[in-house]
């Protein structure tokens, strides 16, 4: 069973002095599985996020990534599970002074070093088409793309490994509509392909109904409830429903069934 | 589970087998580049698992070959169909010069980007004294609390360290002298050194560079960086104007505590050099008083007091001017400051020098 849970949370709690972010939380994300996380502002959905990659150190609680506690690693292993997850920050959070195609070559760089540096160009350059860049995206520097397309060369960066888990701080947010979609299509076939594990944190009605297997609601400084969108709405919980069934919810349901 | 991804060829199929994918890919690459066998066909049946890099490893040899993949489950055909879809050539970066065009190129590209510092330095001087002029007509638009947060950061806080940095100082200055006029006697002679050079010079001076190494920089990255989170755009379309309300201050707190702070330098370099005179020469402080007050004209302190508002507004208006310039990323807010505070002190220097003549000139000797 417990090879099945990629990521176990329990009784996480995170403070940043006095101001207590998560008390009692606990998550676990399944294996193949897309979980979106889904709260309001100030919820703390970007802090769960660092305490599961070891960015931030929880005050309390047990984490474990494919089954291996965080909390005890030694630098080796910490590298060997790193090894296995992409994430994609918020903002992209690109090296400023790399080309596109260099951030994408620096995990591969990392980790693989004895990689052909022919291959090498090549992965960068079709996982960049792949995140929906042109491919004269390649050469250039951070600083001269848009905001949407450095969210794109981010995920290029995260896919660069072909992980197993992936964690995404809301990919969707600042892409036109087009681009959003296709994010969707790629992560979902991504998952399917690979096997891919999705931590998704996201605003994006949209993407929930289109790609999320299971969606966690963040409120209360805990999880407060996991599952379909049909067994979420089920709990008659307020903040849910007014989520899920404002105009903007209806709208992504009746994209969702227009779309099949 | 895992095997290392591997191939076998059988006449003009090539069978994959095992884990195709960037952990388990080995030297695989380069054993297929080795293949010149014809190939008509690649079988996919028995791999274990296929990832975007295994795929995109086994599309490019079936290009090669012109060969047919087969033997896909639907998983993977899919994947194999977006790698497919994502195969165009690799964008390389411009072509690089050649070594000796490439330093011409730098040396062309750098004197033009000094001249237009230059320019540059000079516009944003004098967009600042228009902002100062506009500041004047309408004094509602003065910024009174940022100005006096300023007068704090750049005057206050510096004294502890300016003091002892002029303290030693005062000492080296004093223990040099007296060694090199010992051998001719004049030993008295140490403390006309000490009081004149402190007063005309190395008061104000170090005072600047100190200032423009701790303020100068602190300015530059600070607008650098509101510059990159868009901050200053933000200012400008809520109608307030950056220059006044962040250049302003700053200049003004640099051109107004940098007097302060260069008397305040000499006082302590004259009290250090004092100290020295007294431990190693025995000459009482009350007679060094006196001394000094003999031998060093006032106009030795105006010269100082003059020159150390204009290098305090060189220091602000180069700080302010670089932190406006950084556009693109973290490394050019580096870069930017760094060149801030080396453009601060190297202006003070040469103006150091232009007075010098200048007050050698009308007189002040």
């Amino acid at each position: 069973m417990s090879d099945d849970i990629v990521i176990s949370v329990r009784g996480l709690k995170n403070a940043f002095g006095e101001q207590v972010v998560h008390e009692n939380l606990d998550l676990d994300v399944h294996r193949g599985e897309i979980l979106g996380v889904v709260g309001g502002s100030g919820t703390g959905k970007s802090v769960l996020m660092r305490s599961i990659i070891g960015l931030q150190p929880p005050v309390e609680g047990e984490i474990s990534v494919f089954g291996e506690p965080m909390a005890h690693l030694s630098e080796s292993e910490a590298l060997e599970i790193r090894k296995r997850w992409g994430v994609l920050f918020q903002g992209g959070a690109l090296f400023s002074t790399l080309t596109v195609a260099e951030n994408v070559q620096v995990p591969l760089r990392e980790f693989y070093p004895k990689l052909d540096l022919a291959l090498m160009d090549e992965i960068a350059a079709y996982k960049i088409i792949m995140a929906g860049l042109p491919a004269d995206a390649g050469p250039k520097f951070p600083a001269e793309l848009s905001g949407g397309m450095k969210k794109r060369a981010g995920i290029a960066r995260a896919l660069a490994l072909d992980p197993e888990l992936l964690f995404l701080d809301e990919p969707t947010a600042g892409l036109d509509p087009i681009g959003a979609a296709g994010f969707d299509e790629l992560t979902k076939s991504l998952q399917k392909t690979l096997g891919l594990t999705v931590f998704l944190i996201t605003h994006d009605l949209d993407t929930l109904y289109a790609i999320c297997d299971r969606v966690a609601v963040l409120a209360d400084k805990r999880v407060i409830a996991v599952g379909t969108i049909d067994e979420l709405l089920a709990l008659d919980h307020p903040w849910i429903e007014q989520y899920f069934k404002g105009p903007r919810g209806r709208a992504a349901v009746a994209a969702a069934h227009a779309g099949g | 589970m895992t095997a290392m991804a591997d191939f076998q060829i059988d006449g003009s199929v090539l069978r994959f087998s095992g884990d195709v994918s960037l952990a388990h890919i080995g030297d695989l690459p380069e054993r297929l580049n080795a293949v010149d066998s014809p190939i008509e066909s690649i079988d996919l049946s028995s791999t274990q698992r296929l990832d975007t890099v295994g795929a995109w490893v086994i599309h490019r040899f079936a290009e090669q070959h012109q060969a047919r993949i087969e033997g896909l489950e639907p998983d993977q055909e899919h994947l194999m169909a977006q790698v497919v879809k994502a195969d165009q050539p690799v964008v390389k970066p411009r072509n690089e010069l050649p070594p000796f065009l490439r330093v011409l190129d730098e040396i062309g590209e750098a004197t033009a980007t000094a001249l237009k510092t230059l320019v540059g330095l000079l516009g944003f001087m004098g967009a600042t004294v228009l902002a100062f002029l506009n500041v004047l007509r309408h004094p509602s638009r003065f910024r009174f609390n940022a100005t006096v947060q300023r007068f704090e950061v750049v005057g206050v806080s510096a004294l502890g360290i300016i003091g002892l940095m002029s303290f030693l100082i005062g000492i080296v200055i004093a223990q040099q002298g007296a060694v090199q006029l010992r051998q001719f006697g004049a030993e008295a002679l140490t403390i006309n050194l000490v009081g004149r050079i402190t007063l005309r010079e190395l008061g104000v001076l170090m005072t600047a560079i100190m200032v423009a190494g701790r303020s100068g920089s602190a300015f530059a990255a600070q607008l650098g960086t509101m510059k990159l989170t868009e901050e200053i755009d933000a200012m400008r379309t809520i109608g307030v104007s950056p220059m006044e309300a962040l250049v302003v201050p700053r200049t003004l707190a640099a051109v107004l505590m940098m007097p302060l702070l260069g008397f305040y330098a000499s006082v302590i370099a004259i009290i250090g050099g004092g100290v020295l005179c007294w431990v190693s020469l025995g000459i009482p402080p009350v007679t060094f008083v006196q001394r000094l007050h003999e031998v060093v004209p006032i106009t030795d302190l105006y010269v100082g007091l003059v020159k150390a508002p204009v290098f305090g507004a060189i220091i602000a208006i180069a700080g302010c001017f670089q932190g406006m310039q950084v556009e693109a990323d973290a490394e050019q807010v580096g870069n930017r400051t760094t060149s801030a505070v080396v453009q601060a002190i190297f202006l003070v220097i040469v103006l150091d020098a232009f007075f010098a003549v200048f007050f050698t000139w009308i007189g002040w000797i």
